[in-house]
């Protein structure tokens, strides 16, 4: 049988009431959104600012955050580390509910969200778009998702004889839920090159925005994996998976390294130094931005640092920092459509980002109290 | 082959694959298209008397857009869901000089530049934006468009506009009146706007001509009489003479991002009047070289996925108990 079981503990606790508290308030918006003023009664979305918080909070960086599956399959099945198995059920639950969620967001943002098949109807592809390939490609994944997920249900209702021939094939689903990402995380990058002058020459490093989009989920996927673990470990009582994190905190140095590396080495490839220290606002951003990639490289290279617990919870939340400045600075905050245009997310906006997040939390907690997703054993 | 191998040689085999493939297929911009039709304004001839404003709400049945309550008529600050073309004031100091950069003022149209590579078309996935293949326009088809607005940040121009406020809003933007039901190129017509500008300032014609009138301009001397066309430039409705203006030698959308089928002249530098900063290269160009370089129709997600599948395939197998996710 399997060596995961179901969290026996209350699902209804104080902070659960207060996440669906919040996601009630944003089912109003939503409503305000959907029936009563479309997006312009919630949002401060415009000509210049096509894009606000919910493409590049819930769809950009939310679907970097839920690359947690991605990494660790990469590290058990490529890599073939077979003791980071443990990790994987939990962190392909919260890939699913990451992207499940950053499609609603996608939905939620859609303008013409009633004809949103259309991307599906192969006689209206473009080829050329990149929003195609991402649209696609991450509306796959969610099901190849789906289908990882499924025998954690499987096992619940006993459904043993599915659950066998399910698990002969898993392989090629597993494949392609390491193909998927890879394609459209860095397309999530690409998206930044159509954009042209819109876009920060510091963050515009045009042929360079597929790599250091793909590094940047890798950081922020392993960096989530540490998160979600030490914090289970700490608030659900679970046994001690520090072990097993250090060897993660191993591989995501390396990451960082040629993270910095590239960006600082294409800067200086495109003759974009000078900018870092211009003194502008995007010169701060990027700074800022650079320091929480490079400070985390520090925290795991000090010796002995790899076995403190909270030293590697402290650099895994300045990485996924880190990973959300790089593309928020990107997309939204360096970003300049030019003369005329500002934005800044209204509350209502912020609400519906919020509601969405606190749902992807109570789902959580639901799917781990009531199917059997966390690692029972102690392991080595 | 042992794995490590194995992913090496995979890791070697699709590096070189995308070498070889993005320089076989390196996407240059796009050319103009052979009969390309377009307009030329001549911000020096403009007095902003905005007939073209109300001209174009009239041809794409759209109301006036009222940026201030006391004033009923329409002042459209900029394009909208309801303004297609809009005319902008340039303003310095007191702006007591037509067409100085010193305390002056002119005047500067936006409107779809109709580009020649346009990063509307590239970006949008359900090819609901399209460049027509003889006369270059670029038009908007809403029944497949999901409004995903990709096209509105990989406008450089900022062009394409959503009504934000309707819950079932859609795209718009200018279609060189030659969306269907309204067709007036087709039909042998001009643009609504060129054809009620008096001075001549917006300008109807075949991109080539149009160039070659703005070319021709850029020759003039300062203070000279020069007859200007209105209307149509191959066939104009009629001649005026005016003193030419001290022209920048600059011919916008001549070049720029790949160019464009609506050009700009003016006595005031470009970045003045707003207009971005772009190259020569246009984004959607480089945009589609790396998308093409990466993806060359599938055949590297298709390598790639079967040396996964291989390697999971394996990896899987050594698991003594569980199998896959379990
Ligand atoms: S100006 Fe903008 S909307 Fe018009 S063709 Fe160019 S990219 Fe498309
Ligand atoms: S909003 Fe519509 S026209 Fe614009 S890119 Fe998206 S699908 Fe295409």
């Amino acid at each position: 049988m399997s060596a995961h079981k179901v969290l026996r503990q209350r699902l209804i606790t104080f902070p659960f009431m207060l996440l669906l508290a919040i996601f009630l308030v944003s089912l109003y918006f939503m409503y305000q959104r959907f029936v009563v003023g479309g997006m312009g009664a919630v949002s401060n979305l415009n000509g210049g600012f096509a894009w606000g918080i919910w493409v590049v909070y819930d769809v950009v960086i939310g679907t970097a955050l839920a690359c947690g599956g991605y990494a660790l399959a990469i590290t058990v099945y490529v890599m073939n580390r077979g003791q980071y198995h443990p990790l994987m059920r939990p962190a392909i639950l919260t890939s699913l509910l990451g992207y499940a969620l950053g499609g609603f967001g996608a939905f939620f943002d859609m303008g013409k969200f009633w004809q949103f098949y259309e991307i599906f109807l192969p006689w209206n592809w473009n080829f050329n778009s990149v929003m195609l390939e991402v649209g696609l490609c991450v509306a796959t994944y969610i099901l190849i998702l789906t289908i990882e997920f499924a025998p954690a249900f499987l096992e619940r209702i006993g459904s043993k004889k599915l659950l066998r021939s399910l698990n002969k094939v898993l392989f090629l689903f597993i494949a392609l839920g390491i193909l998927l990402p890879t394609m459209h995380q860095s397309s999530l990058g690409s998206l930044l090159i159509s954009m042209g002058h819109k876009v920060d020459p510091l963050w515009q490093t045009w042929h360079f925005q597929p790599l250091l989009a793909i590094l940047s989920a890798l950081i922020m996927g392993f960096s989530i994996v540490v998160f979600e673990a030490s914090l289970t470990t700490a608030g659900l009582h679970q046994d001690d998976e520090n072990t097993l994190l250090v060897g993660l905190g191993r591989i995501i140095k390396w990451l960082l390294v040629a993270f910095v590396v590239i960006r600082i080495g294409v800067l200086a490839g495109q003759g974009k130094l000078g900018l870092i220290f211009a003194g502008g606002s995007s010169s701060l951003f990027f700074i800022v931005e650079m320091a929480l990639f490079i400070l985390p490289i520090f925290l795991l290279m000090v010796p002995g640092a790899n076995r403190n617990a909270s030293q590697l919870l402290v650099a895994a939340v300045c990485m996924l920092f880190a990973g959300a400045a790089y593309r928020f600075d990107a997309f939204l905050i360096t970003f300049n459509p030019g003369p005329g245009y500002t934005y800044f997310p209204s509350a209502p906006e912020i609400m519906i980002t919020l509601g969405i997040i606190s749902l992807e939390i109570m789902l959580y907690l639901f799917f781990v109290k009531k199917l059997p997703v966390l690692h029972g054993a102690k392991h080595a | 082959m042992e794995r490590r191998d194995f992913l090496k040689a995979a890791l070697g085999g699709s590096a070189a694959a995308v070498c070889s493939v993005g320089m076989a297929q390196a996407r240059p911009n796009l050319e103009p298209a052979e009969e390309a039709v377009g307009m030329l304004f001549d911000s020096t001839l403009c007095v902003g008397c905005k007939a073209c404003v109300a001209k174009c709400k009239e041809v794409n049945s759209r109301v006036p857009a009222h940026s201030d309550p006391d004033n009923p008529w329409d002042s459209a600050r900029d394009l909208s869901a309801d303004t297609f073309n809009v005319i902008k004031v340039y303003r310095s100091g007191k702006a007591v000089n037509k067409d100085r950069i010193k305390d002056g003022f002119c005047f500067e149209k936006r409107s779809c530049m109709h580009c020649v590579d346009p990063g509307c078309v590239s970006a949008c996935p359900t090819t609901s934006m399209r460049r027509d293949p003889k006369t270059g326009i670029v038009t908007h088809h809403p029944d497949s468009c999901i409004g995903c607005r990709n096209c509105m940040v990989a406008c450089p121009y900022n062009v394409p506009q959503f009504d934000y406020n309707k819950v079932f809003g859609s795209i718009h933007k200018c279609q060189m009146c030659n969306q269907s039901g309204v067709e007036r190129i087709n039909n042998g017509q001009m643009t609504g706007c060129a054809e009620v500008c008096p001075t001549g300032a917006t300008l109807f014609g075949s991109r080539k001509a149009l160039l070659a009138e703005a070319k021709r301009r850029m020759t003039l001397k300062s203070g000279e009489v020069y007859t200007y066309p209105r209307g149509d430039v191959s066939k104009p409705d009629s001649m005026h003479e005016k003193t030419v203006p001290n022209y920048q030698k600059h011919i916008w959308g001549e070049k720029e991002a790949g160019g464009t089928n609506v050009m700009h002249i003016s006595a005031i530098p470009f970045d003045q009047l707003g207009m971005p900063p772009l190259e020569e290269r246009s984004a959607a160009s480089v945009s589609e070289t790396v998308q093409h370089t990466l993806y060359s129709y599938l055949a590297l997600p298709a390598i790639a996925l079967a040396g996964l599948t291989y390697v999971v395939k394996r990896n899987t197998d050594h698991d003594d108990d569980e199998g896959g996710m379990s």
